[in-house]
């Protein structure tokens, strides 16, 4: 008996030793990225021009991308994954139609992204003629973000109550009366969360814009959708393996914006997530 | 009585739905247009099976088998960093961890699923390569092995998040009964939670898989970029995904070049299929168990 | 009044009359072989065991049995003569034929657009129009004293009781000629029970009504007629004084007398 209890302990040790294995480089990056790339954020870097070829000036161009971006995918990806998680979680039967949807979003979920670069640039790059440009990789971004949209909502959907829904029809509402009316305005906290953390996903992306909208050097603002635009992760990437004699200074500060991009929409999501838990009456 | 506003947003409902089907479809037309294009010229088991990637060279050889092998080793070595690890986190998290620090636990975990693939390429170049340049005595320090790890890290939260909702899943008078004769926690663990969760365990390997084969710019960054055939975990190795990334970028459209990265993309379409059809499928069955 | 005793009576202008109905759900039959009338403002009290076909019976007068996927039905029921499959279409028909749920079910909404829910999914939009209606509903289920304050405040807020009567006020608002009760009270302590059969009383004077309850006794209070289900079959009705008096058929008695159910 003693031997069990040795097993047990020993067991639950090293579960916890490979547990933290897993979490402590999370903290040991960020400590890392906030000391060497804090010194390097000034206001002049986030919003200067860069000059130089990008060794000195600021990076505002990518975080002006990034930002276009983000919205451009929220543009496309917010409305139609909202519309499709409503199809799937509120009209849908169970038939094989429904199955391929799943199928299809599931799939959707796990294209590599380099694929879906290379779809950008096949589809709007070059047969639809939009060249390199905002419009590509927004395009590009949102049917990657797609599945992550459809699938947080059907969740939030599916969390709001069937009495409600049972409510509302016996007062005499048609189906689309119940989902605007009941269903709808009790997942909006679920659907925000998900979209903004399928957002934050998008802004990190690199493979999906390489081909489709970035560009490296570009000291000025982009004008219209149908223009380049430099971009925080593909910034990133070029500065540190193509441009020699950048200082690493630069390149950590330029990462430490991205990261503290993505981790504020981050906690932003996981702020709405506990504030509804919290304000939830059933 | 009904208003024509709401005809007009349940066939916009319906149409969405739909759209999911339409866009898997057009990635795999688009892809399928521009490489197949390839086999017009070159044969496609040379192709699949040839040993030389000179897309560049005159004349130029497209065999990919170097980049297929550079996609195995790297995730086969995260794979196997990977699970272990993942699992018994999942393990420590759903079952061992008092309440307190569970929350904890997983947010370190959701974080680290949040930083963007290209950051921990740069984390990756700049301390793992040259770390085991010294450890291994390497010419560099950017080989498969970096690869495999860095990609270990990016597949765990995947690996961990499902394996955790499997355990917590298996119904709870599974464990209760095996409490009740007298086993200690671990070894209900091990002998009753573990099994019945092993759908969901499976699924999560799979998707696992999915990441890790599917991730570009890590790879490219800390893999070492040579398109040879691998024969060990301390050379630099190329992947599929990151040819494409590394090369695009030179191709001429409508090259043979062009449309060769282009079938490459299609191999890589067609393994996420199956990986993900198949991880859906014990997904399914890890579910209907609840 | 129509009563057992007198089949060959005249049957006109019944409220419901319900013929040869079934109900299956996902192949259990539910319902077998229904044929019943209800006559224009009664009560119609319908007791029995659970799994008796009760709220069955219910949910196909309004139809609302059809968000069941696995549910079929065969047969007829016509609502002033009208055929609710298939001339009044359901929408219409859930406006018409209200009803109250077993468990008080508030939408997570205030107390006062609770009641407004129902009559702006018709169309109205008039705000001084909405008032009078959610007075008025909330009056006729006895609660709009306890409200009339605060009428912005969360449903959540009020007791069982007072959110059992404003589902009530909010199946009112809607001006339905029917209410259906699924076991209203079960949960509720007596006195609002009590409250809540006293509106039944009032809602006579304009409302037919149906009362599914688990409690004899309710039915005994507050019904005219009585019909007595067991497992899916009705097995007597009639009026109210003489079943509980003088049941003709055993297990009616039985059931009554508590010696099973």
């Amino acid at each position: 008996m003693r031997d069990t209890r040795r097993y047990e302990r020993i067991a639950f040790n090293l579960l916890l030793l490979a547990t933290l294995i897993i979490i402590a480089p999370v903290g040991i990056i960020v400590f890392i990225v906030l000391w060497h790339g804090l010194p390097g954020l000034s206001w002049e870097f986030l919003t200067a021009m860069p000059r130089d070829g990008m060794r000195a000036g600021g990076i505002f161009p990518a975080i002006v991308g990034t930002i276009l971006l983000t919205i451009g995918t929220a543009v496309f990806s917010i409305p139609l994954g909202i519309l499709a998680a409503i199809y799937l979680n509120e009209y849908a039967e169970r038939n094989w139609l429904t199955r391929m949807v799943e199928i299809s979003i599931i799939n959707l979920a796990g294209i590599p992204s380099i694929v879906y670069g290379l779809f950008g640039l096949g589809l709007f790059v070059s047969f639809l003629g939009f060249g390199a440009s905002i419009l590509a990789g927004s395009l590009t971004l949102a049917i990657m973000t797609l599945p992550v949209i459809i699938t947080a909502t059907r969740e939030a959907l599916g969390s709001v109550p069937n009495a409600f829904r049972e409510v509302s029809f016996s007062l005499g509402a048609s189906r689309w009366q119940t989902v605007r009316g009941v269903v709808l305005p009790n997942a909006i906290p679920g659907i925000l969360t998900g979209t903004i953390l399928g957002l934050s996903r998008a802004a990190g992306e690199t493979a999906p814009i390489l081909f489709t909208v970035a560009a490296f050097y570009l000291p000025r603002l982009p004008e219209s959708i149908f223009d380049q635009a430099m971009a925080l992760p593909y910034h990133i990437y070029v500065l540190s393996t193509q441009v020699p004699n950048v200082s690493l200074k630069v390149q950590y500060s330029t990462v430490l914006v991205l990261v503290a991009l993505v981790f504020v929409m981050n906690l932003t999501a996981a702020y709405i997530r506990s504030k509804f838990r919290k304000r939830k009456t059933w | 009585m009904r208003r024509p506003f709401e005809y007009v947003i349940e066939k916009a409902i319906f149409l969405s739905g739909a759209a999911s089907i339409l866009f898997v479809a057009l990635i795999f037309i688009f892809l399928l247009k521009e490489g197949l294009a390839l086999f017009g010229e070159v044969n496609f088991f040379s192709f699949l099976l040839g040993t030389n990637w000179y897309p560049i060279s005159d004349p130029p050889q497209f065999g990919i088998l170097p980049l297929i092998l550079g996609s195995v080793f790297v995730t086969l070595g995260a794979i196997v960093i990977a699970v272990p690890l993942g699992l018994a986190a999942a393990i420590y998290t759903a079952e061992v961890a008092p309440r307190s620090i569970r929350g904890i636990l997983k947010s370190g975990i959701e974080l680290l699923a949040a930083i963007p693939s290209i950051v921990l390429g740069f984390i990756g170049i700049i301390f793992l390569a040259p770390l085991l340049k010294n450890l291994f005595n390497l010419p560099s320090g950017l080989t498969a092995l970096a690869g495999s790890i860095m990609l270990a890290f990016m597949a765990m939260p995947t690996i961990v998040s499902i394996i955790e909702d499997a355990i917590v899943s298996v119904p709870k008078n599974y464990k209760e009964g095996s409490l009740a004769l007298g086993a200690t926690h671990w070894q209900t663990i091990y002998r009753v939670i573990l099994p019945a969760a092993s759908s969901g365990i499976i699924a999560a390997v799979m998707l696992g898989i999915g990441r890790v084969i599917g991730e570009t710019m890590a790879v490219l960054m800390i893999t070492g970029n040579a398109a040879i055939m691998p024969t060990s975990f301390l050379q630099p190795v190329r992947t599929l995904t990151a040819t494409v990334a590394a090369e695009m970028g030179e191709a001429v459209s409508g090259s043979l070049h062009y449309y060769s990265l282009f079938a490459i993309g299609i191999i890589l379409f067609i393994i996420s299929f199956i990986i993900n059809i198949l991880a859906d499928m014990f997904l399914n069955r890890s579910r209907s168990r609840r | 009044m129509v009563t057992e005793e007198n089949p060959k009576s005249e049957i006109l202008n019944p409220k419901i009359r319900i013929s040869k109905l079934n109900v299956w759900y996902e192949g259990k039959h539910a319902l077998k072989d229904l044929t019943l009338e209800v006559e224009h403002k009664e009560i119609m009290g319908v007791i029995g065991p659970s799994n008796s076909g009760k709220t069955s019976l219910l949910k196909t007068l309004n139809r609302l049995n059809e968000l069941y996927p696995g549910c079929r039905t065969e047969g007829e029921v016509k609502l002033d003569g009208k055929d609710i499959f298939k001339e009044i279409d359901k929408h219409l028909l859930r406006k018409r034929v209200g009803i109250v749920f077993a468990l008080p079910l508030p939408l997570p909404l205030s107390i006062f657009d609770n009641v407004a829910y129902g009559p702006k999914l018709h169309g109205l939009k008039d705000k001084s129009k909405l008032k009078e209606i959610v007075e008025m509903s909330l009056r006729a289920s006895a609660i709009w004293d306890e409200v009339k304050d605060r009428l912005s405040s969360p449903a959540f807020t009020l007791s069982g009781g007072q959110q059992q009567r404003l589902c009530i006020a909010r199946t009112l608002a809607v001006e339905p000629e029917i209410i259906l009760y699924d076991e209203p009270c079960s949960g509720l302590d007596p006195i609002s029970t009590l409250k809540i059969e006293e509106a039944m009383r009032e809602l006579k004077k304009n409302y037919t009504q149906v009362l599914v309850t688990n409690n004899v006794k309710q039915a005994a209070r507050v019904s005219d007629r009585t019909a007595f289900f067991l497992m899916g079959e009705m097995i007597e009705m009639g009026a109210t004084a003489q079943m509980f008096t003088s049941p003709r058929d055993k297990r009616t008695d039985d059931y009554i007398s508590g010696r099973f159910g």
